[in-house]
């Protein structure tokens, strides 16, 4: 650091700063994207409900610690456990109906159970913008590495998206339901001649991805600190870009996809125009729709008749 | 003209407009009322346009809203610059026409994907020009544009209304809309069959595109405030919910479903979330109890409507 100039030294602690910034928001889209991926791996259906499961995720941790007065990782617990049942129901009363009905069928359905979640929440909490209380102990702190000081809170969030990523990666890859998931997602019927129970696989896979659809939300609502009813709209939608962009159906594509768009959007909006960095994680998704649709880790597929 | 069915049908268009232009001069029909008029209007040419890109080409879109808003921002400022009849002429037609272009160029690259991926693409498609809209000078960013000169009364609105179902409905009869048709029913075939099938969905979208900027144009016409969250992913929505209950697939059930879900949100306009609650269950429930909605593929005719009068009439001989 001592070869750099003063300018130059502020230059790439600002742009370590933005780094760590997107590595922070890029954990967040990358746990929502999971959500997505498995989802679509495993029914090809596109889950518009899921960005508002990380929504309820975040007001149940809103309501623990704000009026239960429980610390965060009790809070992180239950937010993923109600998240965990509202996910399987929500299949379970929407999906599984449907499942030899169209596609759009399907997709009109999942939008419907988005826009019932949301407005439903609206009708009863309100859409007032609501604060989690601030944090206390030792995620209150800052760590400082050399010139720069990392909040305790962005430490944090990538931990726990890396213990839930590995815990994610062992149960799909080493556990028998895990292998269940991964054989219904390449030949339902198959896997239904092999004995494979399809209705309990899928509902699993719901279940985990609406769990770690829950931790972001109230990782989200812990970080920037406001939650509002349609607080998962846009993270949705970028999630989704994620997930694409990485190849969808493909775990480690959701991961590596959600750090890159979380990346590229802080980077954007912080050097060239906070304004349109919406704007670009779609023009993103349309370029990716174009030229490689099936993502960075997907294999293009010939459709057959 | 050579048969009594198309002469009947003149007639009832021609007497739809004369009545309901007689309640407004006498007055029956208030200011209240006249909103829920053009709602209506504008709500049937988006219905009918979205059905024809999704019900009838089988091209999942939600990013209507986004067409919705070229023409309703392009209108807007070339009114308020030349606010005088034949301004609103061009505006209307410069509207239609630049949403139909946008259609065009992104209906080029988007229309191979398939169902699912093109309704994320045509979203984020109706997102980017929101944020457009949202960040430009001209448009004035968030606060809109306001005391956009009104133009739009009962002739206006019934001609282009009737004039675009006129155009769908004869596009749909035509051999074009044939081949519209038989791309939802199985692209490969069609394909197989020698039709240009990238042709067509691009053609279908473009024609969706230019009377969804029609009815923008109308909007903000009528209506003289617009802002980018007038058109966003919630529009979209509502037309979607349109279409899904007539029954995706009849231009008739498009048209219902358009006056039923007017009225409804005028009768609920003072509980917004209610209503989109209202509006989310039915659509679940439509898609799991009867997906084809309220009329399937089937279109309101003189004959279905003469059977209904003889299942209700006493007469032995019952057609």
């Amino acid at each position: 650091m001592s070869l750099l100039g003063l300018k130059e030294g502020k230059l790439l602690e600002q742009f370590l700063h933005q780094i760590i910034n997107g590595i922070s928001l890029g954990s967040i889209y990358a746990l929502v994207a999971l959500g997505y991926t498995m989802v679509y791996g495993i029914i090809k259906l596109i889950n518009f409900a899921h960005c508002d499961i990380y929504m309820i995720g975040a007001y149940v941790g809103y309501f623990c610690m704000t009026f239960l007065g429980i610390g965060f990782v009790p809070s992180l617990l239950a937010a993923m456990a109600v998240c965990t049942v509202l996910g399987v129901t929500i299949e379970k009363i929407a999906y599984k109906p449907l499942r030899n009905a169209t596609r759009i069928a399907v997709l009109i359905t999942a939008i419907g159970v988005s826009l019932f979640l949301e407005y439903g929440t609206m009708f009863f909490v309100k859409a007032q913008v609501r604060s989690y209380p601030p944090l206390t102990g030792l995620l209150a702190k800052t760590l400082q590495l050399g010139n720069i000081s990392v909040p305790m809170l962005q430490v944090l969030i990538l931990a726990i998206t890396i213990i839930l990523m590995l815990l994610l990666q062992f149960v799909v890859n080493k556990t028998k339901i895990g292998k269940a998931m991964r054989a219904v997602s390449m030949d339902q019927d198959a896997a239904e001649l092999m004995g494979i129970n399809v209705d309990t696989t899928i509902s699993f896979t719901f279940a985990l991805g609406s769990a770690l659809a829950g931790a972001a939300g109230i990782l989200v609502g812990v970080y920037y600190n406001s939650i509002n009813p349609l607080m998962g709209v846009l993270p949705g939608l970028k999630s989704f870009v994620a997930a694409v962009f990485g190849g969808i159906g493909i775990i480690p594509g959701a991961m590596i996809g959600g750090y890159i768009i979380g990346i590229v959007e802080v980077l954007i909006s912080g050097y060239i125009n906070s304004m349109y960095r919406d704007a670009f994680v779609f023009a993103i998704l349309i370029l990716i729709l174009i030229l490689k649709p099936a993502g960075l880790l997907g294999k293009n597929t010939r459709e057959k008749v | 003209m050579r048969n009594t069915k198309s002469w009947t049908k003149l007639l009832l268009l021609v007497l739809t407009y004369v009545i309901i232009q007689l309640l407004i001069l006498f007055g029956i029909i208030q200011d209240f009322q006249q909103i829920t008029l053009t709602t209506i209007c504008i709500n049937i040419i988006l219905a009918v346009s979205l059905n024809l890109i999704t019900g009838f080409t089988g091209q999942f879109s939600l990013g209507h809203a986004g067409f919705m808003s070229i023409g309703a921002y392009t209108c807007a400022l070339i009114t308020m610059r030349m606010p005088t009849i034949p301004g609103f002429i061009l505006g209307l037609v410069a509207g239609a026409v630049a949403a139909a272009v946008v259609g065009i160029l992104v209906g080029l690259p988007t229309l191979r994907l398939r169902g699912d991926y093109l309704a994320i693409a045509t979203l984020g498609m109706s997102e980017i020009i929101r944020i457009v809209f949202l960040n430009l000078n001209i448009t004035n960013g968030a606060a809109g544009l306001s005391g956009i000169p009104q133009f739009v009364n009962w002739p206006w609105l019934f001609v282009f209304t009737a004039g675009t179902i006129l155009l769908i409905v004869n596009f749909l009869k035509s051999s074009h809309g044939r081949a519209c048709i038989s791309i939802r029913e199985d692209e490969i075939a069609a394909e197989a069959m020698g039709i240009n099938t990238t042709k067509y969905k691009v053609t279908a979208f473009a024609i969706g595109a230019f009377c969804a900027g029609i009815a923008g144009a109308l909007y903000a016409s009528y209506f003289f405030f617009i802002k980018p969250t007038t058109f966003n992913f919630q529009k979209s929505v509502d037309v979607l919910v349109m279409v899904v209950l007539g029954g995706m697939g009849s231009v008739s059930g498009s048209v219902l479903a358009a006056i039923l879900l007017a009225l409804i949100s005028t009768f609920l306009q003072s509980f917004s979330e209610l209503r989109m609650v209202i509006y989310s269950l039915i659509l679940i429930i439509i898609m799991i109890f009867r997906p084809q909605g309220l009329m399937g593929s089937k279109e309101l005719s003189l004959s279905m409507l003469s059977k209904l009068g003889s299942k209700f009439s006493f007469r032995k001989g019952r057609v």
